[in-house]
Formats: structure tokens, sequence, C-alpha cells
């Protein structure tokens, strides 16, 4: 660990050592995040029958008919699945937007200002943040029927303005990343609460909304439990559902070959989305001149 | 540096309320009334057998008695623990090193863009459709047991869900898999915020990159890994999915892969608000405590 | 590539009738008197049209529950002027009346979940968001039927000589703990054993169904055969969870007796047979479906049988994948040690229903009219439940499948069907046989004792239905 100074000689060898070390463990690293996607692709070129006889790594000559099986015939037993794709789409990006922009603002609400309540409501939101989901789902899902909210996306959307993971994120990124003299400025300049929020600490937040907003989308993407329960209409429906929908088909129509093409067909929009907002961290904005 | 000149902003703070709002109106909607329900509940026998509802009737704390009495709680919390430990130390090891090594000017890594990028993908698969994979992966004549019988390690297929180790690292591994990105991720953001400028100027010192690193990276990071303790732990305490979906909700073998959440889940077959509801108190209260600690011990240098 | 197994006797003799069927049942011209129609079983066309004179009056909406589109395709396809709405999958129409699918994947029990809250708010609901119809499985199905919200079909009007022709055992699902009626079913799904025709010749000298039936007639020589097929190198079944399903069908007590968990004999001596099996290395542990499970469809598998009715070998066999043991005809079928049947989907009528008219003709239409049941036996493969028909194929000399080289299998789950008797199922079915292979496997994989097995069933039994004891 204690590096002497005289070892600043042999630093340039030493680097050297450590990058070797570091593109290693890298290339293994990806190499078991890529392996994964790379199983899915060669399930779904294979057929069903030939899906019963276990992995091989070769790709079977499918893909086109497990694809064309699971989209065609606009015949009325054909899974709605590009509505599915709008309605992951649609709900994904509403929530991840309302969790991000008013999770940034409760966490502004605690960190820039001085008010009685301050301490409690923090600990408060912390504390709702240890409540296991599980039990409260049920009682929300009743809840949800008396509202008549259901076969709507509202219950799926409206809850993630309230997100106390996202939220602790927020405060705590601010505590290290957001001067509160940076506001104080914007104030002597004249510049109205609401509007500093929006124009001076959301840019700089940015970094840590990338961030949340990813996680937010991907977890409302997959999510399966409530939007099962609450989407009724085929064509409300978002796509983990009608994946389960296809796996639970009757045994005349069963084909593992049409699960995978879905479940390929519900990842790479995502991956899309992924790359274009993975540019926010990993491009890195510049922080430090701010901070200076 | 957050102390200075607090006291100009006393008239703006009514602000903190209006800004509030949101999250409070929402979460008394949609969060708060289902939560009052469960607690409420929790001193009811409130049952379904079919469509049969059974209560709900007062009875005090019989649900809590019955959770502690039988025993299985501690077990299950210590399955949970375990697999989460398995999980978690890889993972925020991996994360450490990665972040570290990304944020090292003089490393001078290339194609880092497409190492951070595929970092956070596996997190992309529904835990679904992952275990699908894993079921295909890990059979008894799947690919990976014919590789380390061809290697001439195993004399006859290994069957991983059948033995507590191997199905246990099997569910640890998939979490650490699908969670080493999202919290590698969560500190590279927190790294960006820091100034380059520091670790120019501790080279200039002669400061060693792994001294750079440990006075200057993890202290101003400490709000980030704080988050990201918690957040573990709390996620962790309510691992649910993984192990939920390898072992067909059974959690075996013989209910060590059981987690706590798994528990719950069981009684809600039968929409057992009233031990359902029980649990989660008990769960709720040390989930607070340990986080509590946690958050204690890490922040106490702060003031 | 699916064969059209069934069909292919069944098209020639009913092509005439068939088309008189259709063309009388799509006219839906000449409502005479509406008339209460009991006895007679030979005059669908005119029936569908006195029930769309009758159901002018009721409800316009029929809100169907259920969990994939196989009844939707039914009805689509059989069901007399039924049309699908073009633009959106979940509606279509019966005359005036809207049909609205609600479908809700199994998936984390999502269905019964949706089924239940919906089910349980019936009284309060508006008539046209009241369930109507909802289909169950055999497995759960008590927990419906033998509540007040699924009504008798004979409260619509449906007589037991309506249903003359059914299975027993179809009936046997949906009878409530009062002997009552509760729902009705297309299917069939009665099973017979599946064996390998070249494993047989090899290990026992012929392929013959009478003579290989011989070494699997009862459990005893069941178990003898598993030795035999060991030395051989062969596995008996693919998974102790193959046979489960056969020891449960034929059990002569309930789940549940008096409040206390019970476990049938039949059901602890597939517990020992199995633990022997499994021990001795005569089959496995393995989960149905999985890829461990399935590898018996070819024949590096060196699996010698599987259970299952007939929509298992004709359509999850792996029939059309080159090498599979199905694809080269290499399978036989012969009735096994018991009766079982797997499968099945049954269509019940929600108490407060404002369709009751609608529902009936739909019931008959889809389970009883006869020129419908061939109909479907033909396009869809389906063993439908009508005896009569299904006797006829399984009689016919020119029917054979390819599967099975060249075999007609239908007297094979015709037999074993008969003797099925499904008195003994209870409300508590679906957990306590999800459980009990469950915590038996621990057993099996040696992982615990017998009684750690029992106790971890119990436990998991009692968190599912906190009212039982053990």
């Amino acid at each position: 660990m204690k590096n002497d100074r005289e070892t600043n000689l042999k630093k340039g060898m030493n680097i050297k050592a450590r990058r070797g070390v570091a593109y290693v463990v890298l290339v293994a690293i990806s190499f078991l995040c890529l392996f994964w996607f790379y199983v899915l692709f060669i399930n779904a070129t294979r057929a069903h029958a030939e899906l019963t006889k276990g992995f091989t790594p070769i790709p079977g000559s499918s893909l086109w008919t497990n694809w064309k099986n699971l989209s065609a015939g606009r015949a009325a037993s054909a899974l709605p699945i590009w509505y599915g794709l709008f309605n992951s789409f649609f709900i994904s990006t509403l929530s991840a937007a309302l969790c991000t922009y008013f999770s940034t603002m409760t966490a502004y609400a605690i960190h820039a200002y001085e008010f009685k309540m301050k301490k409690f409501m923090f600990t408060f939101i912390l504390m709702i943040m240890m409540i296991p989901t599980q039990v409260t789902a049920l009682g929300f899902l009743q809840l949800i029927g008396k509202m008549k909210l259901d076969d709507s996306f509202i219950p799926l959307i409206v809850p993630s303005v309230a997100a106390p993971v996202t939220f602790f994120y927020m405060k705590q990124y601010m505590e290290s990343s957001l001067p509160l003299s940076l506001i104080e400025a914007a104030r002597i300049d004249g510049s109205g609460e609401f509007c500093t929020f929006n124009s001076i600490v959301l840019p700089l937040m940015k970094p840590a909304i990338a961030v949340q907003a990813i996680f937010t989308f991907v977890s409302s993407w997959n999510n399966y439990f409530t939007p099962a329960l609450i989407l009724h209409t085929d064509k409300k429906k978002t796509l983990p559902i009608l994946i389960a929908q296809l796996r639970s088909t009757d045994w005349l129509k069963f084909d593992m070959g049409q699960v995978y093409v879905m479940i390929v067909f519900s990842i790479l929009p995502i991956i899309l989305i992924y790359m274009f907002l993975s540019k926010y961290i990993v491009q890195g904005v510049a922080m430090g001149s701010v901070k200076g | 540096m957050k102390t200075e000149k607090r006291g100009k902003v006393v008239r703006y703070n009514k602000w903190g309320y209006i800004f509030l709002i949101p999250f409070i109106l929402v979460y008394l909607v949609f969060q708060f009334i289902p939560l009052a329900s469960t607690i409420y509940n929790s001193f009811f026998e409130n049952y379904r057998s079919g469509l049969t509802q059974i209560g709900p009737n007062f009875v005090g704390l019989e649900n809590y008695r019955t959770i502690v009495v039988n025993g299985d709680l501690i077990t299950y919390a210590e399955n949970t623990l375990i697999m989460w430990v398995m999980g978690f130390v890889p993972q925020i090891i991996v994360s450490l090193l990665l972040a570290a090594w990304f944020s090292n000017p003089s490393l001078r890594l290339r194609g880092q863009r497409f190492f951070k990028t595929v970092i956070y993908l596996p997190n992309l698969i529904m835990a679904s459709a992952f275990a699908m994979l894993f079921f295909t992966l890990f059979a008894d004549s799947g690919p990976v047991n014919s590789i380390l019988a061809q290697m001439g390690i195993l004399a006859e297929p290994y069957k991983f869900m059948s033995n507590v180790w191997s199905a246990r690292t099997l569910v640890a591994f998939m979490n650490f898999l699908m969670w080493f990105g999202n919290t590698t991720i969560l500190l590279m953001a927190g790294m960006m915020g820091i100034d380059t400028a520091l670790f120019e100027a501790a080279e200039v010192d002669g400061a060693t990159s792994t001294q750079a690193f440990f006075k200057i990276t993890i202290p101003l990071l400490r709000p980030i890994l704080v988050y990201v303790i918690i957040t573990s732990l709390i996620g962790g305490l309510q691992m649910f999915d993984v192990p939920q979906i390898l072992t067909n909700a059974t959690g075996d073998p013989m209910r060590s892969t059981m987690t706590l959440i798994m528990y719950l889940n069981k009684h809600l077959y039968s929409k057992n608000y009233g031990l359902g509801g029980a649990l989660s108190v008990v769960m709720f209260i040390v989930t607070a405590i340990l986080s509590m600690i946690v958050y204690k011990f890490t922040n106490k240098k702060e003031d | 590539m699916k064969k059209k197994l069934l069909s292919a006797v069944l098209i020639a003799a009913m092509t005439a009738g068939m088309l008189a069927g259709c063309g009388a049942a799509g006219g839906e011209t000449g409502a005479d008197t509406t008339q209460p129609q009991e006895q007679e079983q030979e005059a669908p066309a005119e029936e569908a049209a006195v029930e769309a004179a009758e159901t002018a009056d009721e409800g316009k909406i029929l809100n169907i529950y259920c969990w994939n589109d196989e009844f939707k395709r039914r009805i689509q396809d059989h069901y007399p002027g039924y049309t699908a709405d073009a633009s959106d999958a979940t509606k279509g129409t019966i005359g005036d009346v809207t049909v609205v699918w609600n479908i809700t994947p199994n998936d984390d029990n999502a269905y019964q979940n949706n089924l239940d809250e919906t089910l349980l708010k019936q009284a309060d609901a508006a008539d046209d968001s009241k369930i109507d119809i909802f289909l169950v499985e055999a497995d759960y199905a008590l927990k419906y039927v033998d509540t007040e919200l699924t009504m008798p079909v004979a409260d619509l009007g449906i007589t037991e000589a309506d249903l003359a022709n059914q299975y027993q055992y179809t009936k046997d699902i949906v009878t409530d703990s009062n002997g009552v009626l509760k729902g009705v079913s297309w299917q069939g799904c009665p099973g017979a054993m599946f064996y390998s025709r070249d494993v047989a010749k090899e290990v026992f000298g012929t392929d013959d169904p009478a003579e290989v039936q011989k070494y699997v007639a009862d459990w005893d020589a069941f178990n003898e055969t598993a030795a035999t097929l060991k030395d051989a190198g062969y596995f008996i079944i693919s998974s102790v969870n193959d046979s489960y399903r056969v020891y449960s069908n034929n059990v002569t007590s309930k789940w549940v007796e008096g409040g206390k968990i019970n476990i049938d004999g039949n059901i602890m001596k597939w517990v020992e047979d199995s633990k022997a099996l499994v021990d001795a290395g005569e089959t496995n542990t393995y989960e149905l479906w999985s890829d461990d499970w399935s590898k018996g469809f070819y024949p590096e598998g060196k699996v010698f049988s599987y259970f299952g009715p007939a929509w298992f070998i004709n359509f999850s066999m792996a029939a059309d994948a080159e090498g599979s043991i199905g694809n080269a005809g290499g399978w036989a079928a012969t009735e096994g040690p018991q009766g079982f049947f797997w499968g099945g989907t049954w269509i019940c009528a929600a108490a407060g229903t404002d369709n009751p008219a609608l529902i009936k003709d739909i019931m008959l239409q889809m389970t009883s009219n006869e020129e419908i049941m061939k109909e479907i036996v033909v396009a869809d493969d389906d063993f439908v439940n009508n005896k009569p028909a299904m006797e006829a194929m399984a009689a016919d000399a020119g029917y054979s499948s390819k599967i099975l080289g060249g075999q007609n299998p239908l007297n094979m789950y015709c037999a074993g069907v008969e003797g099925l008797d499904l008195s003994n199922l209870s409300v508590y079915d679906q957990g306590c046989n999800e459980e009990f292979q469950n915590a038996m496997k621990n057993y099996f994989d040696g992982n615990t004792d017998l009684d750690g097995a029992l106790e971890l069933f119990y436990k998991a039994v009692v968190e599912k239905y906190p009212e039982l004891t053990y």
C-alpha cells in the first residue's frame, strides 16, 4: 500500500503493469457482461424444438421465422407488440422524467433551505425508503381500484414523483457537488427561486439526473408486477406483460423461440436509450470549473 | 463550505416547503394510505382462504408473537445477509476499483467509453429473462457442466441448484452481475464532481495514485459512498426477485436461499395482511436500525 | 409445421355435416318462437337462432377473464356469429353484444390475483363491468367453483342431458362440495404413457404396446422395469415429477380432511417409489419443462418414457425438430400403470352476470355441439370433451399418428380416463400439489430426510392456507 518516494522512479513501469492488469480485468468483466446478450441472441435464432436440446454456441436459422411468428398476422391473435413498445416507452419516459425532476426538487428543498420541518422530513423520507414495497403493493392495488384508475397509466407514472431512493441520491450528490454559494450568487443576480432551480441547479445536476433517469427508466421498463395487475386492455399492456402472456400461452401455440425474440425485441430499444443517456455520464460534464 | 451565509437564506425558506409539496402530495395519496393500512393490519388476523375473507379480527401482538416464536425469521434473515454479503463485497470492490481506474488520469486507459458503457448492460435484462439464461447454462446437461466435465474437473454433472452453497453463489453471482454496473455508475458520477485540479496538485506533491485515491477520492466521495452502502443494504435486505425466480419461489435447497421478502411473499399468496404486515413492520425496524448505524458511522466526520 | 393429427380421419367423414352446421348457424335467421330447450341435441342451428333472440334484452357487454388467447381463438374460429374487432384484438361482437377479453398472464399468480379482486367486487360493479365468464384450470378450479361467486350451470338452463357426452372427470373437476356442476370444458386431456420404440425393442425385444404395457401395468411392474432399463443405460422416466400427476390423480382421500392436512396413501407411494428410483439412478428430479427434463425428447437423452396427454406429444415433444424421437415416429403409446389427465380449461359463469342466455349458448355451442366439437378437432388438433366423437376416432383404423409410428393412440387415452375418479379434489389442491413436489425434491436430492421434507411441506402449506393444521 505505502509506496515510498523512491518507487516514484519506477512509476513508469508500475503504471504500465497496472494498466495491464486493468485491461485484463476490464476485458474479463466486459465479457461477463456481454456474454448474456450473446446467449439471448443465439436463443432468439433457434426454433422452439431446437431450444429443448439445450444451449449451443452456434446461432440457429429461425430468427426470421420466430420474428414473423411473433409479429405476423395482423390476425386478432397476434400480440400487439408495437403498442407494447409504445406503452413501455411512454410510461418509462414519463416516469423517469417526473421522478428525476421532482426528486431533484425535493432534494433541493432539503439541501438549500432551512426550515423547521427539514430534519424531520429528511429522516421521514429516509424511513420510507426502508419499507419493503411488497406488502404495500396489494394495498396500492385496492386503492387504485377505489380511485377507478384501473387499466390506466396514471398509477404507473405519477407515483414516481415520490421516489425516496432517487431523492436520497440527489441529496447526497448535492452535498458533494452543489455549493450553496452558487445559489447565493444567483439570488444576488435577482433570480427567482423557482427560476434558479430550473436554470442553475438542474443543469448542474445533469450527471446525477442522467444516472437516475436511466435507473428509473430501466426499472419501469422491466416492471411486471404492478402493470400486470393494473393494465388489462391488450393495447395498453407493456412489454413485460406481453412476454409473460407469451409464456403462459397454451401448448398449441407455445414457442420459446418467440419468447426469446420478444425478449430481444424489448431489450434493443432500452439499449439504444441507455447509449443515448450514458453519454452524459460517460463523457463527463465539466463540474470542475464550477467548483473552482 | 456550506455553513457560510446561512443567515441570508432565511427569507427564502418558505420555498423549502413549496418544493416539497409535489413529493408529499403524491406520497400521501399513493403510498401513505397503503402503508398505514399495512401497519394497521399487522394487529389483525386478516387473510383469505381461497375467496373467503377471514377477519379482520383484532389479535393485538399475536402476529408478532407468531413471527418471533416460529423462529424462521432469523434463518431467513441469515440467508438474506449471507447472500447479500456474497454479492455486495465483490460488487463494491469491483465498482471502486473500476471507478478508481476510470478516474485516474495517469492510467490513461483506452476504450474507457466502451468499458463504462458495457458494465451497466446486464441491468437492462429483466431478472426473469436472466434467470432463463441461468437455467440453460447451469443445467445438468448445460454448457457449464459440460465444460467442467471436459476439463476433467467433474466426473458427473454438478447440480448447481440442489446444493446450498452453489445455489447461494448463483444467486449472489446474478445479483452481482445485475447491480455492479449500477454501483460503478453511481460512483463514477460522484467522482465526476471531484475537481481534477486536486489530483494534479497531489501528483505534483508526489502522491501515488493509491494515496490519491484514499486521501482525496474516498473522502470526497463519502456522501455517494454512504448512499451506495445504505441503498445496497436496504436493497439487500429486500432481496427478492433473483432468488425467487432462480429457485421457483421455493428457496431450495431446504429454504437455504429463502430471503425475508420471499418469506413475506409466501404470506401474500393468502393475502395474509396480518402476518405480512407484522413481518413488514419488523423488517422496517431492523432495516432502519441498520441504516442509521451505517449513516451515523459513515457521516460522523462531517461536522 | 404443426401436424393436424386428429384431423385426418374426421375431415372426410364430416365435411358434409360441417357445411350444413356452419351454414345454418352462421345464418342466424328464422328465430321462431322462444321456448326452453331441454332435450334436443340435434338442432344446434335452431338453438343458436333462439339464443340470439333471447339475448336481445341482456347486457350489451360480455366480459371474459382468461390468461391467454386460447379460448378467444376457439370462439373466434368456431362460435357462430362472433365477429372479431379488426382494430382491437381485445374486443369482438356477438350480435349487438360487445365481447371484451380481459387477458392477464399467469406469471406471479397475476391472473388469479386480478380475478379475485374483481370477483369479490362483483356485487357492487356496474352491470357492464361485471365479469360474465371466467376460465379456470383444474388445479385451482375448486377455489372458484366452491363459492357463491360461480353460477351453477343448471341455473343457466343447461341440463345434464346437454352434457351427457362429456367425460365424467371434466365434470368432477368443476363440481362443488354440494355436488353442483359449475363449469364446462371443451377439452379432454386424458393421458397415456409414451415410450421409445427403439428402447423397448432393445430392452424388451418388442415395441408392441400390448406387450410393453405388461412391463408397466402397475407400479410394482413399473419399478422392476425401471431397474431393467437402468441396467441397459436408460432412465424409465425423465423426472419423478413426470409420474406425480399419475399418482395424484388416483388418490382416495383429499388433501385436507376436517381442517387438517392429509397426505394420501397413493401420494406417499409416489414418495417411496420415487425415492427408490432416484437413489438407484433410475430417474432424476428435474423440473418439468427444464432443459434437462426435455433432453429425453432426443435419443441421446436416454429416457424411456414420458407421461402426457394428446397435446403433449403433438406439440411439446419437439416432433418437428430434426433428430428427435418424435420426428422419426419413434414413440408409442400405452396405458401405463394408472389413468390420469393433464391440462384443460374450464368455462365458468360468474354469479351476477347480466348475460345468462348468451353464456348458456356459448357453453353449449363450445362444449357440446357435436358439429363444433368436430370442427375443433379438425382445426385445432384438440382432444375434445365429447365421447362419441373421440371413440369413433379411436376405433378408426385409418387414423394414425406419425409421431407414434403409425399407432392410433386414442383408445389408450379413452381407456385411462374412464377409470379416473376425481371426487377427491379440494380447494387446496394447487398449493398442496406444488408445495409437496417442491418439498420432496429436497428429500430425493438428499438434502434432508423424509421427516424434514414433510415438515417443510407442512410449513409451506400453512403459509399458503393459514387456517390449516397438521
